[in-house]
Formats: structure tokens, C-alpha cells, sequence
């Protein structure tokens, strides 16, 4: 059993709008038998933190085309995307690059 | 529970394995941190380098813009412009062989009023991209869309171009403006040329401008806001209203630019964006205009040229310079904010144009080297511009001559013809349409062909005035689809509807007096 960890998590580019307008959310997973990873981070932002319309953040298991994601200042590609494992203190930044946000 | 207990280390190696490994493929030593549109990781120094350099090299390779000239920087807040805004004050205050000359200015449109946005909404949005601004110190303007409605008609005309400067003189100009810098002396490196004295005015000035709006004084007249809100009421679609905006705006940028005295306009449309335009301006049936639409350089408002300095960059590494370099930029929201994904042809195009990319990266590039193949056929003769017929709003090369017997546009036509025989009048709800149609063949002022005559329909014979403008016979295929969207015109801007009565009036005087006139081919029949 993995202890819960804090992340810091930032929206940009209009994908804060689908977040009440807050860009910064400091969040706490709580802890579970496997270490968090980015895809089960995505699946707990859509049960947790998203106030509206899903399909504009997340398409499938990933976030939605156009949407860059940035872990600790690093692009998530070069991290593994879905499968990282996120550690305790991690900052995870959305940003859209879609005209309308 | 063993297995799970196997397949959490093996992925925590897999993890360790890219940050640490992963080395810059350019500099062969730093920690990547992005992988660019080629699928290169770069490292942030590297990254930076990169990014500086496509932007010099874009403006060096094109040589368009002079040293010394004044250019307009069209900043929305949005990341790709405010880059753009970062990459001027980066290339201006370098004192490297390759410094950039020219004076930026900047302008922002404010379109709250047309996309529904509440005044404190647009007062907060403004007052920060002020903050923004005046840390450049360069002059800006901030010019409300509802402002529109306050438009010159000279604002429609293609103003002919200055004469052209021949090959080589940018070169010449370069130099000429480095000696005159030198003898100047000490400049400081900041300002390059500029006199402490004259910059200081100038900077006095653009926050004259904007100061009466600063200081609670509503952005515009009430009417106006009023008058916006009907426009963009009249509108049936979003894709027509996304063109409409995109129209009004341009003309309020060039329109500022002439006054100012401003001879090139900066947009920042990045690779991803024009890819995006390209496709949707084809559907949109703007093929003919694609060229100047999407190029390096847009030269349809003659004196004014559009340039777009950011074509080389993607989305991507735009989002990702500005955050790593703490570039500024404000997310405003717009027409299609939050829309679904069939909401308009620009916006399902976009998310087309993004899903495919996310499958196969080099979408956006391949689109994008499309555009660059383009080119227009523009006349031989500079003097040629003037009576080439232009489209009354976009302002591109008609392309609604019949007598393209093959083109969408004539298809079109036909259909519409047709369909009109077969339905009364009377049945018809937005009896304009009608009207239009049978008042356009009369005064063409587009097809010198006449396309009427051969129909022999009898409508010439019709003195038809109508009441609204005719404006089909004076736009492009395109802008007459957006048009057509509208349930009326009367709430179009007046330097709209007063342009085209005026272009009707002359070409209605042209016919009336040409039979007393010796044909152009005559003459040169004559002269030779
Ligand atoms: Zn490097
Ligand atoms: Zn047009």
C-alpha cells in the first residue's frame, strides 16, 4: 500500500475554463495498493476536478489532441505519457493549444 | 500479487530511463526536455537557440520588412502573438550583427462585445494586456471591434501599392541605416535608433490613446454595442460568424495601421494555425485566396502588407517556449470557446486537423509545406491592380466570373437559378435572396464578360434598385456564402453598405455611358 501523494497541478491556454477558472489546483491522490500513474491521474481529474464537458479534456484514456502536457517542466513524451509514474511533489501542467481553449 | 509486485519494477526502471538518457540531440550533452515538430529532443538551451533563430532567420530570408520602417504587431493575448510580441523585444534589443530595425507598435482588438463577453470581463482583459504592453515600452493601440461601425469606406479600397523598390536596395537600406546609427553615436542598445527624447513622446501618446478608455469611460458608444450585437445576432451560423469577425477585424487592424502610419502588419498564425486555415479555407471556398491567406506575405491592401513571422513554428513549441521562458499571454475566450466539435467548419477542422497530427506528427508540416507551394498569378503590371476587380470585403481577386463554366461558383449558380423558377416569390421568407440573385447579372460589376446578356433571361431590362445593397455581385465566393448566412444586411457596418452603393453607382454609370465610349480593345486597335 503506496502512500497518498501531493501533486501541484496547472491548467493553461483555456483548458482552465473547463476547470471553474482555476488554473492552480494543489491535490492530494490517496493512497492505493499500485503507485499512481498518468493514465489513473486522468481518470481521478475526470471523477474530481473537471466541471464540465469531459470530452474537451479528456478523449479515450488520454487527454484530448491539441492538449500539451508538461511533467515537472518536462514534455510528458519524453517521460513515458501515460504509463509515468507520478511521485510525490510532481507538478503537472495541461496546456491547450486549441483556438477556442 | 507477485506478478503486480514484477511489472511495478520493471516499470519503475522504464521510467528512470528516458529522464536520465534522453541527451539533447543538438548540443549532445543537456537533458532533453521537448521533442520538437521533427521529432528531435531538445534541451532548453538548445531549445531557446532554435527558437530565437527561426524567428531572425524568417524576417532575414524574406527581407520584406525595411530598417527603420514601422510595423504593427497584431497581438490577441493568445500564446502564438504574445510569442511573437517576445521574439520582436528579443530581436530589437540584441545588439548582434543580426539585430532587427524595424519600430514595432501594437495593436489588440477587443471582440468581448461579438463574443458575449460582460464589460467588467473586457475592462479586466484590457487593463491586464495594458500591463503587458507598457512593459514593452513600445506605443499601442486598443481598438474595440464596435468601432467597426465608425469605419471610413477607404478603409474597402486597395490602396496601390508603393512603388516597388528594386532588388537589392534592402540590402543597401540595411547599410545605410547602420551608417546613420553610427554616426548618431551612442544609441542605447534597448531602443537601437531611437532618439530617448522622440521614443519617450511616443510612448506618452499610446497611452493618450488608450487613456480615455482606461479611466471608466465605456469602450464605445452604447449604439455601437447595440449595433454590434445586432450584427453578430444576424449571423445564422458560427462558421459565418467566425468569418464575419475575422473580416471586421482585419479591416480594423489595416484601418489602424494606415492612420498610424504604419506600413506592415505582424500576425502571429503558427504552422498548426495556418494548416488549420488552409484546410478550412478550403472548404470554406476560399481556394482562389489560399496564397495570400496563408503566406509569408499578404500584399491585397496594397500599402499596407501583412506578414506572418511565425509560420515556421508549431503550436507545440510555441506553448512550450512562453512557459519556459515565462513569456506572458492571457487566455481570452472567443467565439468557439468551449464549443462542440461540429460547431463550425474552422472548428471541426481544427480538431481534424489535431487528431491527425496526434497519429501522424508530420500532418501539420505536410499541410503547411502545401501552402508554401502556392503562389498567385498576380498581372504583370502593378498598374493591372487597380482594375482588377477586388471583393468588397475580403478584399482578394474576384473569383466569380461566369464564365468559369466549371467552377463551384457557377454550379452554384445554376442550382440557385433553377430552384428560383421553380418556387413563387411570394413563398420566398427572405425575399432578398431573390432579389439579389435577379439584380446581380444586372450590375455586374465583376464579370466584364456580362454573363447576363447570353442567358437572355430579360433581367437586364428590369431597373431594379433595391432597397438593401445588392452585395453578391461585389463579393467572392467565399464571402458571399457568409453573407448569404445573414438575415439581412442592413446591419452590416455602414462603410460597407455606403462602398457598395457607391461601387453600383459607378458601375451603373460605366454601362450608361459606355455606349458613348470607345471600347478599350478599340483603341489599342486604333493606337497600333
Ligand atoms: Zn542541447
Ligand atoms: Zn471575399
Amino acid at each position: 500500500m503506496a502512500a497518498p501523494i501531493a501533486l501541484h497541478l496547472e491548467f493553461g491556454g483555456g483548458a482552465e475554463l473547463l476547470f471553474g477558472g482555476v488554473k492552480d489546483h494543489q491535490v492530494t491522490l490517496p493512497g492505493q495498493s499500485q503507485p499512481w500513474d498518468m493514465k489513473q491521474l486522468l481518470v481521478w481529474i475526470r471523477g474530481n476536478l473537471l466541471k464540465e464537458r469531459p470530452e474537451l479534456f479528456v478523449q479515450g484514456d488520454t487527454v484530448r489532441p491539441g492538449i500539451l502536457v508538461l511533467i515537472n517542466d518536462a514534455d510528458w513524451e519524453l517521460m513515458g505519457e501515460l504509463s509515468y509514474e507520478l511521485q510525490d511533489q510532481d507538478n503537472v501542467v495541461f496546456i491547450s493549444t486549441l483556438h477556442g481553449g | 500479487m507477485c506478478q503486480v509486485d514484477e511489472e511495478y519494477n520493471e516499470q519503475l526502471e522504464k521510467r528512470t530511463v528516458p529522464s536520465v538518457s534522453q541527451r539533447c540531440v543538438k548540443c549532445k550533452e543537456g537533458t532533453a526536455a521537448l521533442i520538437i515538430r521533427a521529432g528531435d529532443a531538445f534541451c532548453r538551451g538548445c531549445f531557446k537557440d532554435y527558437f530565437v533563430h527561426k524567428f531572425r532567420a524568417m524576417l532575414g530570408k524574406n527581407r520584406l520588412i525595411f530598417p527603420g520602417e514601422r510595423v504593427l504587431l497584431a497581438v490577441s493575448g493568445g500564446q502564438a502573438s504574445s510569442s511573437m510580441l517576445a521574439q520582436v523585444q528579443e530581436g530589437l534589443s540584441r545588439n548582434a550583427p543580426k539585430k532587427l530595425r524595424f519600430t514595432p507598435g501594437i495593436i489588440y482588438i477587443d471582440e468581448g462585445g461579438a463574443c458575449g463577453q460582460s464589460m467588467e470581463e473586457r475592462e479586466g482583459v484590457i487593463a491586464e494586456l495594458e500591463t503587458m504592453f507598457r512593459a514593452t515600452g513600445y506605443p499601442f493601440h486598443i481598438v474595440h471591434l464596435e468601432q467597426v461601425f465608425d469605419l471610413p469606406i477607404s478603409v474597402l479600397e486597395a490602396v496601390s501599392s508603393a512603388p516597388q523598390r528594386p532588388e537589392g536596395s534592402y540590402k543597401a537600406a540595411v547599410e545605410q541605416f547602420v551608417q546613420n546609427a553610427r554616426v548618431k553615436g551612442s544609441c542605447s542598445p534597448g531602443e537601437g535608433h531611437m532618439d530617448p527624447a522622440v521614443l519617450d513622446a511616443q510612448i506618452q501618446l499610446s497611452h493618450l490613446d488608450t487613456q480615455d478608455l482606461a479611466n471608466g469611460t465605456p469602450p464605445s458608444s452604447l449604439q455601437h454595442q447595440q449595433d454590434l450585437e445586432r450584427l453578430f445576432a444576424s449571423v445564422r451560423t458560427l462558421t459565418a460568424k467566425e468569418d464575419m469577425l475575422q473580416t471586421l477585424r482585419q479591416h480594423l487592424i489595416v484601418h489602424t495601421a494606415r492612420t498610424k502610419g504604419y506600413t506592415k502588419v505582424m500576425m502571429g498564425d503558427s504552422c498548426s494555425r495556418l494548416a488549420v486555415k488552409l484546410l478550412s479555407n478550403i472548404s470554406l471556398g476560399r481556394g482562389a485566396s489560399l496564397a495570400v491567406d496563408t503566406g509569408f506575405s499578404d500584399q491585397r491592401y496594397g500599402d499596407v502588407i501583412i506578414v506572418r513571422p511565425m509560420r515556421d513554428y508549431s503550436s507545440k513549441e510555441i506553448a512550450f517556449y512562453n512557459r519556459m521562458f515565462g513569456v506572458p499571454s492571457i487566455f481570452i475566450p472567443g467565439l468557439d470557446t468551449k464549443a462542440p466539435e461540429k460547431a463550425s467548419i474552422q472548428h471541426l477542422t481544427e480538431s481534424f486537423v489535431t487528431m491527425l497530427q496526434a497519429d501522424f506528427p508530420s500532418t501539420v508540416s505536410t499541410i503547411y509545406r502545401t501552402s508554401e507551394k502556392l503562389h498567385t498569378a498576380r498581372p504583370p503590371h502593378s498598374s493591372e491592380m487597380e482594375t482588377v476587380a477586388k471583393c468588397l470585403l475580403c478584399l482578394c481577386a474576384l473569383d466569380t466570373k461566369e464564365a468559369e463554366e466549371a467552377s463551384a461558383f457557377h454550379a452554384t449558380l445554376v442550382s440557385e437559378r433553377l430552384s428560383e423558377k421553380r418556387v413563387p416569390e411570394s413563398a420566398q421568407v427572405g425575399s432578398a435572396s431573390t432579389a439579389d440573385t435577379v439584380g446581380q447579372c444586372c450590375s455586374s460589376g465583376v464579370g466584364q464578360e456580362g454573363g447576363c446578356s447570353s442567358r437572355g433571361q430579360g433581367c437586364c431590362s428590369s431597373n431594379l434598385t433595391p432597397v438593401t445593397p445588392d452585395l453578391k455581385s461585389l463579393l467572392c465566393y467565399s464571402c458571399r456564402l457568409t453573407i448569404k448566412d445573414m438575415t439581412g444586411v442592413e446591419s452590416l457596418p455602414p462603410y460597407i453598405v455606403s462602398e457598395a452603393e457607391r461601387r453600383h453607382r459607378r458601375s451603373q454609370m460605366k454601362k450608361e455611358i459606355s455606349e458613348f465610349l470607345l471600347d478599350d480593345e478599340e483603341d489599342e486597335v486604333a493606337a497600333s
